[in-house]
């Protein structure tokens, strides 16, 4: 089969399809695309991103660790990623909007995964696909992990929706109505933490942004209501990805680049067509 | 003689607040009846909010004996409809004042929501919209609203669950002085028609004076409360300070209240 590009899409979708490599990748890419809009959503609502991008920083210590030993990384970004998003939720909402100290445990993850890379004699691959992610190295196995892991996040958070919404507009109006605002924020840590992980394996510890946070910026400036700010998050997070995995089939280039790139473009595009209506 | 219509909504009898291990106020005596609209007064950190957050039972009480409807206080009460003291909403949220509104029911409800049950909290909070006369706001983002457009639609939150009982944390706060008389007379009405009784707290007593019917003033530890004038006069704030304190009243009715600024901070 040729396997140049045609602008017949549903051919060169078929001609990507006859490799395992790309089939997971667009499974597990679409799953962490669903995740990472919604989780992002309210990330993005509850301005907590920064609290995202720590705990995808401290996954990194705990994938190399992983790797280090012989284990999953996955398994390693889980444990990690879990333990410091309820360290977080334990300090409380407004401990984890303190940057300074957050940026000082972050840095020392980040040290702490570089030794155990540097102890690993695979270093340079090993670092380079936990930072920027692989996503053309996902195996089935793989898929299957984030397929379980992304219907949890996602079945907790259609259950917890309303009230965790409540929680991020409002929490003293959610506290009197008799909300347990402390457990939502900590289960939300959870969902977060398990988020990052599995999103770690498509754009990596480096670039998580640019799926948990960029599309959910662009919903939450187009939308007025949670529900369809989550349905557009959603549907940026996937055009993102399988742009990427599409683009980087043809052209020999990272599927991260062209994830965080197109994704960038569309938030610019967002901005300059609003900073223009207001003129 | 019916039980119910004569128990108050809210009792105190020797009502103590504590913060960690410092009093905040102490014996607190007073008695809120069915349809009364009533004045928190008192200087910043008198401790106005914490008397609110006893009420809806997110603070234990340190001593004494408060009743709310009847009972010890709990959290979740669906009888209060609260509105905490906020600060102007981020220029950037763009979600619309309806879906807060809708919130104040929907954000109980665990689990998704049937199409029809998003639309019928989607009537009532439109209902709710309109009792505080901001049906036009509906669909704008919370985050280009002005100051009192946003307490419009706060209040409006809490008038969706049909409280019997509004706290209202410092309603007055970002409004001129006309927009403040406006909200007050807003929420006079609101409390007749719906005969809800409202606690408010405020800084400036005027704007509350037409519609008041009872004052619970805070300062110094020590907690007074009664009508208006029973209250806001020189023996009692200065009894209240422990400190000369003068009330002075204008042709208008206008009153000011000398010396509070003063005795509540001793040693600024």
């Amino acid at each position: 089969m040729d396997n140049s590009f045609s602008w017949n899409l549903l051919t060169d979708l078929q001609n990507m399809w006859q490799y395992d490599f790309m089939r997971h990748a667009f499974e597990a890419g679409t799953i962490v695309a669903v995740v990472a809009g919604i989780i992002g959503y309210f990330v993005v609502l509850r301005r907590s991103a920064f609290a995202a991008h720590a705990l995808s920083h401290v996954g990194f210590a705990g994938a190399a660790g992983a790797v280090l030993i012989g284990v999953n990384p996955i398994a390693g970004l889980l444990v990690f990623t879990s333990a410091g998003g309820l360290t977080m939720a334990a300090l409380g909402r407004r401990a984890a909007n303190r940057d300074t100290q957050v940026g000082i445990v972050l840095s020392f993850m980040l040290g702490l995964g570089v030794l155990f890379i540097s102890l690993y004699k695979g270093y340079a691959t090993e670092a380079y696909s936990i930072l920027f992610g692989q996503i053309l190295g996902i195996s089935s196995g793989d898929v299957l992990v984030t397929l379980v892991a992304g219907l949890v996040v996602i079945t907790a958070m259609v259950f917890i929706f309303r009230p965790l919404l409540l929680a991020s507009l409002d929490e003293d109006v959610a506290e009197a109505k008799g909300l347990p605002v402390a457990a939502l924020g900590l289960g939300f840590m959870l969902l977060i933490a398990v988020a990052v992980s599995i999103a770690v394996q498509v754009v990596g510890v480096l670039l998580i942004f640019a799926l948990m946070v960029t599309p959910a910026a662009i919903a939450e400036r187009t939308t007025h209501t949670a529900a369809r700010g989550v349905i557009v998050a959603v549907i940026v997070a996937l055009l993102v990805t399988w742009f990427g995995l599409f683009a980087a089939y043809y052209l020999s280039y990272p599927v991260s680049f062209f994830i965080t790139s197109s994704v960038f473009v569309a938030y610019v595009l967002v901005r300059l067509r609003q900073a223009r209506r207001l003129t | 003689m019916s039980g119910k219509t004569r128990t108050p909504i809210i009792e105190a009898h020797a009502l103590k607040a504590v913060y960690g291990t410092n009093i905040i106020w102490n014996d607190a005596e007073f008695e809120v009846k069915k349809g009364q609209f009533v004045g928190v007064l008192g200087p910043n950190g008198a401790g106005k909010t914490t008397l609110f957050k006893l009420i809806l039972g997110i603070l234990p009480t340190a001593g004494g004996h408060l009743r709310v409807f009847g009972r010890q206080p709990s959290r979740g009460n669906r009888r209060i409809g609260y509105v905490p003291q906020r600060h102007l909403v981020d220029k950037d949220v763009r979600l619309e004042s309806l879906e807060l509104v809708r919130l104040g029911l929907g954000g109980l409800k665990w689990g998704p929501e049937s199409y029809s049950g998003i639309h019928k909290e989607s009537e009532q909070a439109m209902a709710a919209l309109k009792s505080v006369d901001a049906e036009d706001l509906a669909h704008r983002p919370l985050g280009i609203l002005s100051g009192g457009e946003l307490q419009r639609v706060f209040i409006a939150q809490a008038l969706i669950g049909k409280p019997d009982l509004l706290l209202l944390d410092e309603p007055l706060a970002n409004l001129d002085i006309r927009r403040q008389t406006n909200m007050i007379n807003l929420i006079a009405k609101i409390a007749r028609e719906n005969s809800v009784t409202i606690l408010l707290i405020a800084h400036d007593i005027n704007p509350l004076l037409p519609s008041m019917d009872k004052v619970i003033y805070m300062a110094n530890g020590q907690v007074a409360s009664g009508r208006t004038e029973e209250v806001i006069n020189s023996a009692t704030l200065s009894r209240l300070y422990d400190a000369p304190v003068e009330v002075l009243k204008d042709s208008r009715g206008r009153l000011a209240v000398l010396g509070a600024e003063e005795a509540a901070h001793p040693h600024g």
